[in-house]
């Protein structure tokens, strides 16, 4: 079989189960299951993005995404106790109004294209393949000469992120009790116990009223 | 054989669909977040497309830089969403109207 002609049966069929698991990720009542539709479309569109010979990045997709980011959601989603039934209220009420956005929307965008797409614009050649690199390769020498600062500041931002994310969640709960282990050791023998002097007999109060008066 | 338009029509339906979704899922704030995350990808395909069509690195550069961003986003997002569940005990939209916008 021809390979180009392969490549493009393996496009199709990647895009077509990208294309309904996103349309299932939008329709589907359990969110547990939109979130599992959500890892499909990461995983094929991953194998879209192997196809263009950016490999890293379809690789970075599978890892990031469907390994970290997707499985926080389904965490979050089982965590939360969500009334499923309520949340599909106003399905079919705003239907009608995104159906008509999304389509005009798509037609505006595939008549642009189609305006481009008559010079038959192939695909060239590999770019990193051209350079006699790996796609790893020619992407981390970008990376790490041009785009340095920027790669540090990516690393800043995840950084800020897991700090507000655990102050945001972090809860102190004060009907409970802790053993403060830095105030254990820093206790002395003269805070637990305290000598009081005093006489060891005292002599009886008299009464200064009849006991019968008072109980009138 | 493949050419630039059919990367670019797939990101384009991908959007579309994404925007569909934040339209009909009006109460369920994880959907919404779920069709912004479809919406990146969508335009991280066009990236990875004309990335590879123009030679270029810098788009897939760009790429390595949403995905980073996106990363960061979805965990506040999750976790702001967390927070919001414990004190209303809700994460429908139509109830989170405190600050009556």
């Amino acid at each position: 079989m021809n390979p180009q002609l392969f490549q493009l049966i393996c496009f199709y069929a990647f895009g077509f189960v990208t294309v309904a698991a996103a349309l299932a990720v939008i329709t589907l009542r359990n969110t547990v299951h939109a979130v599992l539709a959500l890892v499909l479309t990461f995983f094929s569109t991953a194998c879209l993005w192997m196809l263009a010979d950016a490999e890293f990045l379809a690789l970075a997709l599978i890892v990031v995404y469907v390994g970290a980011v997707m499985v926080l959601f389904l965490f979050v989603v089982m965590m939360l106790d969500i009334d499923q039934e309520k949340m599909r209220e106003g399905f079919v009420k705003f239907l009608p109004v995104g159906l008509v956005v999304a389509v005009v929307m798509l037609v505006e965008m595939l008549g642009l294209i189609g305006v481009r797409a008559m010079h038959a614009q192939l695909m060239g050649a590999d770019p990193a393949a051209a350079a006699g690199l790996s796609n790893t390769a020619w992407l981390g020498m970008a990376l790490y000469t041009k785009y340095l600062l920027p790669f540090e500041v990516a690393a800043l931002i995840l950084t800020v992120g897991v700090v507000a994310a655990v102050a945001l969640t972090l809860r102190q709960r004060s009907a409970q009790r802790y053993a403060s282990a830095s105030e254990q050791v820093k206790v002395k023998s003269g805070d637990r116990i305290r000598i009081v002097k005093m006489a060891a007999t005292l002599p009886a109060e008299e009464s200064p009223v009849p006991l019968q008066e008072s109980k009138s | 054989m493949i050419s630039l338009s059919h990367y670019i029509v797939l990101g384009a339906v991908l959007f579309c669909i994404a925007v569909a979704g934040l339209f009909i899922n009006r109460k369920n704030v994880i959907v919404l977040l779920m069709s912004i995350e479809l919406m990146l990808l969508a335009v991280n395909t066009n990236f990875v497309a004309f990335s590879r069509f123009l030679g270029d690195v810098s788009g897939q550069v760009f790429v390595f830089f949403i995905l980073t961003v996106a990363a960061a986003e979805a965990a506040i997002g999750l976790a702001i969403l967390v927070l919001l569940f414990r004190n209303r005990s809700t994460i429908n939209i139509a109830d989170i109207d405190s600050m009556k916008g």
